[in-house]
């Protein structure tokens, strides 16, 4: 039996190709192969020769089974080597084309903003871009002949003729958006109104259509300590610094009382802005605390209610955080441009994963 | 409003620095917009005295002098006449910057000589023109500073010019008066008195005036006075320094008075040579058609309801906002007669706007000047005009009477603080309205005549906190709205714009933001480009009129970045489109463009022209992603800008339109000037009906464990059979058993005949209760050839 053994372990090990292999198989194992017929002997042996000779039959065939299977194995992954050493490819070809697709520095701004104010319990408020006189100026306390009127550089729309209503107008700010949810919501009220602003002017620095956002907090006991603190709180989140120092200084709009702009520390080294920090100040926003005449206006009784308002530019604020010089290309939609200052598609800002990469 | 230092001075008694007083004026809402400091530029010189002067061996002009400096003896080579021993001279050292030459010196050679420095003279410091021999000061010590010796001395020369921008709402700061009483009240000085002694009347004045009845609304008084003999000329020095130092022109000395009061006391006045005038002077409103050519030699018409002052041959002065240039002074005048009178804000604002005169005058009536001032401003311009031109006053002419402006509002200390979050005791609240001219009686404060801005208790409050420093104010946490963790607050049309931005991005748009205005004709294609969305005054004729669609403005960016080289595109924005010039005529909109190709050309051969079905794919992944139902219909007849066969309306019957995708209609391309293909798509994410209920729990999954079958069917049909139809059809076969239809090959005429298309189908097969056996199989085929025969005509391929 060890002959056995010894002779098909060797013709397996010699055998060269899958066709061999078979041979040795059927040689051993087939119909008529030297283990099956011995297999077939055992019938005639008596029970003791048949306990010892079985067994150790089963472990040859067992035996030359496992072998004709490894080195069935072997010859595929020798045949599969020699196949793949044929097998090359340049693979610093450049890959298949997939366009890449950006955000508007516009967009992921607004989103920014929302998501700061969002924490501090703002709404998202929107209003018409296409204005009545009455929303863009009465209801906020500029009268007809008022010289911030006309210093707003105001968009007028087309009148009919015999259409004698005073002409709509391009809002000049968010502001409008204050009135007309006041009016739909009442007080207490948390707002942020995001959205395109129009002003009849065009050079350097300017865009017949920019950016604001408006704020507006009304309560029972809001006061322009907690303006401060709330545009403190923004300015810190936004520009993603830890500390801030936030100037007030006394200005006037029609819509607030006290009014003021409001400045943050900052300095220009080397022509990037660092917010927090040095002995420049630079003006960011309008604000104030809303005009008795304006809540009123809006339905809301000023013996009862107070609160605070803000007007900051989307645009600019984009500009200063991410070093975006030329407001002009804000609305060119150069692709070169776009690649260039956009945001990723997945890139949402957020509080917890941090509003810039 | 520029005024100087000095002139600040006349009414402020202050010891402190321009940087403090900057500081405090933009502090108090009179922002600072810039400083000129003509001490700066004299920093760096000192005096120095001449001890020798001798001839220069070799040059006849030039004198070889030993200055005496606080570095010692100094050799200097000087070409000035007057250059001599014993002179007190300015002197330059090398490294200084001498600003009338823009020269930085340097130890110099002359003729072989060396000099070290320069001997200044008064052009060379930019402090005159002179320049006919060095500066010879009558006093001051060797090394002591320039500028200081000036500042004492010479104080006029070196005043510096504070530029502050003022708030619509504060008139009287456009006074230099009204500055300093701000400033006093913030502590930086005391506000001088301003008394007057007026000229005694000599003569009743045989020049009247009087205010037509309907005019007395926006003339409610004139003050004026007669004075005979003046002699008028150029102003004195003083005055010509002053005005010139905030860029004004002296003119002659009665004008430059006016101009004066009016930037001291924000007090315009006019001066009429009262010879010129024919007969009494008339206050009245236009009948309309009446010109006038006024002090800027420009002719002006009236309309009808302007205010205008004539005399017996007709306009002579647009009130309140110019002068006629018939009446008025010259240098010839001998008789004036100043005018002092008080304009309705409102009529002088309306009257400048439609007239389009910038006046000095103007700007103050309409942002607001003292009436209470009115006959005190005449008393000041007249004591002047006589104690420096001569001559003797009238009595005074009146017509109408002061205004009474007078009204209190009560200052509520409690209200104060709680608006402006800042402890601010009562006394100082008192104090800063007192120095700021309120009258304050028990609670009420009595609002000064000259502040026509302070109309309520609000506006004390804004006054208060001013005063005292909003500087000061230290932020106060403000509670959230709600306890605990913040709740969403965007509403479901926000959110659903923000993923309809994310998606078009992700699937690689890139995303614009462009003008709300877009130009007629682009506009016209896009069915907007009408009168009810135009501008009034746009900037440009390539922005008159509101778009009324996103897409003429991507197609603009799309040329423009087609001009730069850049020829394959896909952009998109997320903007309102207005169908008309209301408020609510405002919608949103999501709108993509693909142009060119899908990529460059590249080594896998992938690049190809974008496609109608590359947009359909862009609608329908951002329609998913805003929760759009999965099944829509795709109806044609959209707008005329697209092809009008190669587009497809995704609906949810024939009137709810959520998209629109499709091939642009060739000529709208032509004429945006657009190259290559051009595909897009428009979706209205508000006109996707939101769900019924929102709930997070998903309905549970259906899984089913026996094998799903799919089985391919051709069929024949005529051309025009769309494919939607016959999917519907087959999957209406058995709508338990069929879980998906799929066209998979389109084949069009060849061997099938002309006006014929073979469509090749999958239909997935997913059994819920059992292995499906052949005969099954069998039996749903039949089911869905004879339901697609139905609907389509169409046959099964052989």
């Amino acid at each position: 039996m060890d002959d056995l053994k010894s002779k098909y372990l060797g013709l397996i090990a010699a055998a060269a190709d899958e066709a061999a292999i078979e041979d040795v198989r059927l040689g051993a194992l087939g119909k008529k192969g030297e283990i099956s017929l011995k297999m077939r002997e055992l019938g005639g042996m008596s029970p003791e020769e048949r306990q010892v000779a079985g067994p150790a039959l089963n472990a040859l065939k067992d035996e030359i089974n496992s072998a004709l299977a490894a080195k069935k194995a072997a010859l595929a992954d020798t045949a599969l080597d020699e196949r793949l050493r044929g097998e090359w490819l340049d693979v610093t070809l450049p890959a298949r084309g997939r366009r890449t697709g950006t955000i508007h520095p516009i967009s992921q701004v607004t989103e920014e903003v929302t998501a700061i104010f969002a924490d501090m319990g703002f709404a998202v408020a929107e209003g018409p871009q296409i204005d009545s006189d009455w929303y863009n100026f009465d209801a906020l306390n500029i009268p007809g002949h008022h010289p911030a009127r006309a210093e707003m550089d105001t968009f007028y729309m087309h009148r009919a003729e015999g259409d004698n209503r005073p002409p709509h107008v391009l809002r000049t700010h968010t502001s409008p958006v204050q009135i007309r949810t006041m009016e739909k919501h009442g007080a207490p009220i948390r707002i942020i109104a995001p959205g395109r602003v129009y002003r009849a002017d065009y050079d350097q620095t300017h865009t017949p259509m920019f950016h604001q956002v408006e704020g507006l907090a009304i309560d029972r006991d809001i006061s322009m300590a907690n303006l401060k603190w709330c545009l403190e709180e923004f300015v810190k989140a936004y520009f993603e610094v830890d500390h801030v120092d936030l100037r007030f200084r006394a200005s006037h709009f029609p819509f607030t009382e006290p009014s003021a702009e409001v400045d943050i520390r900052c300095s220009w080294e080397g022509g990037t802005l660092k917010v927090g920090e040095g002995d420049d100040w630079l003006e960011i926003l309008g604000s104030g605390m809303v005009h008795p005449k304006v809540l009123q206006n809006a339905g809301v009784d000023p013996n009862e209610w107070q609160g605070f308002a803000f007007g900051m530019g989307i645009d600019r604020i984009a500009m200063l955080k991410y070093g975006i010089p030329d407001l002009r290309a804000f609305f060119d939609s150069d692709l070169r441009w776009l690649r260039h200052y956009g945001f990723a598609a997945l890139d949402v800002p957020t509080l917890h994963g941090g509003l810039s990469k | 409003m520029k005024f100087t230092l000095s002139w600040l001075k006349r009414h402020l008694d202050t010891s402190a620095t321009v940087d403090e007083i900057a500081e405090a004026l933009t502090d108090l809402g009179l922002e600072v917009e810039g400083i000129e400091n003509p001490l700066e530029k004299l920093r760096p010189f000192t005096i120095a005295k001449v001890k020798s002067a001798v001839q220069h061996p070799d040059a006849d002009r030039l004198r070889v002098c030993v200055v005496e400096t606080d570095e010692g003896e100094k050799q200097i080579v000087c070409g000035a006449p007057n250059a001599r021993a014993g002179i007190t001279v300015v002197l330059a050292k090398p490294g200084d910057y001498v600003p009338g030459i823009d020269v930085t010196l340097s130890v110099g050679k002359i003729r072989g000589l060396e000099s070290h420095g320069m001997m200044a003279s008064e052009r060379e410091l930019e402090l005159s023109d002179e320049h006919d021999g060095i500066i010879e000061l009558p006093s001051g010590e060797v090394g002591q500073s320039f500028g200081d010796w000036m500042a004492v001395n010479r104080p006029e020369k070196v005043d510096p010019v504070i530029e502050i921008a003022i708030t619509p709402n504060r008139g009287d700061a456009l006074g230099v008066r009204g500055i300093a009483r701000d400033l006093a009240a913030r502590g930086l000085g005391k506000l001088k008195p301003c008394n007057v002694a007026p000229v005694e009347a000599s003569f009743a004045s045989p020049l009247k005036v009087s205010i037509d009845d309907d005019t007395a609304d926006g003339c409610q008084v004139f003050y004026g006075r007669l004075i005979r003999g003046v002699k008028n000329g150029p102003s004195p020095d003083w005055l010509q320094a002053q005005l010139r130092a905030i860029g004004l022109r002296p003119i002659s000395f009665l004008v430059d008075v006016t101009n004066y009061f009016t930037y001291d006391q924000n007090r315009p006045l006019h001066v009429f040579d009262a010879d010129k005038v024919k007969g009494n002077l008339r206050v009245h409103r236009a009948k309309g058609g009446e010109r006038i050519v006024a002090l800027d030699d420009k002719e002006y018409t009236l309309d009808a309801g302007m205010i205008a002052i004539s005399d017996q041959t007709g306009v002579e002065s647009i009130a309140g906002i110019m002068g006629g240039a018939v009446t008025g002074c010259t240098e010839e005048t001998v008789n004036v007669f100043v005018e002092s009178a008080y304009w309705d804000p409102v009529q002088i604002a309306t009257t400048g706007r439609k007239l389009k005169i910038h006046s000095d005058a103007r700007y103050r009536f309409e942002r607001g000047v003292d009436p209470a001032f009115t006959p005190d401003g005449l008393e000041h311009a007249v004591r002047m005009i006589v104690d420096h031109a001569g001559g003797e006053a009238s009595e005074v002419v009146v017509a109408g009477a002061v205004p009474n402006v007078s009204r209190a509002y009560r200052l509520d200390p409690e209200r104060v603080q709680s608006l402006v979050g800042m402890e601010i005791s009562e006394s100082e609240q008192r104090q800063t309205l007192t120095a700021l001219g309120f009258r304050l009686e028990g609670t009420l404060a009595h609002v000064p005549s000259w502040r026509s801005d302070v109309q309520g208790e609000a506006d004390l409050v804004e006054e208060v906190a001013r005063i005292a420093s909003l500087t000061k104010l230290v932020g106060r946490p403000m509670a959230r709205a709600l306890p605990g963790v913040p709740k969403a607050i965007l509403t479901a049309s926000q959110v659903r714009a923000a993923a309809a931005r994310r998606t078009a991005a992700a699937l690689g748009y890139n995303e614009c933001v462009t003008y709300s205005f877009i130009d007629q004709a682009a506009a016209a294609l896009f069915g907007g480009g009408d009168d009810a969305s135009k501008l009034e005054n746009p900037i440009s004729s390539d922005m008159s009129h509101m778009r009324p669609d996103l897409l003429p403005g991507l197609l603009r960016a799309a040329a423009r970045n087609q001009a730069r080289g850049f020829m394959d595109l896909a952009l998109f924005e997320v903007g309102h489109a207005f169908h008309g010039g209301e408020p609510e005529e405002q919608h949103l909109q999501v709108s993509g463009i693909l142009v060119g190709r899908t990529g460059p050309k590249d080594v896998h051969g992938g690049s190809r022209s974008v496609d109608l079905f590359d947009a359909k794919a862009d609608a329908e992944a951002i329609l998913a992603a805003i929760g759009a139902p999965a099944k829509a219909q795709i109806l044609r007849n959209g707008a005329g800008w697209w092809h009008p066969g190669r587009h497809g309306q995704i609906c949810l019957g024939p009137k709810k339109v959520l998209g629109v995708f499709g091939e642009l209609h060739p000529r709208v391309l032509r004429e945006m000037d657009i190259k290559g293909a051009a595909v897009a798509f428009t979706i209205w994410p508000d006109e996707v009906p939101q769900p019924k209920t929102k709930t997070a729990t998903r309905p549970a999954l259906i899984a089913s464990e026996f094998q799903a079958v799919e089985r391919d069917f051709a069929f024949v049909t005529d051309a025009s059979v769309e494919a939607l139809t016959l999917v519907n059809a087959a999957a209406g076969a058995d709508k338990a058993l069929i879980a998906d239809v799929r066209v998979f090959d389109e084949f069009v005429g060849g061997s099938l005949g002309e006006g014929k298309k073979s469509l090749a189908i999958t239909v997935r097969l997913q059994p819920t209760e059992g292995t499906l056996k052949e005969a099954d199989i069998e039996a749903v085929s039949a089911k869905i050839i004879e339901k697609v025969s139905k609907a389509t005509g169409g046959v099964l391929r052989g």
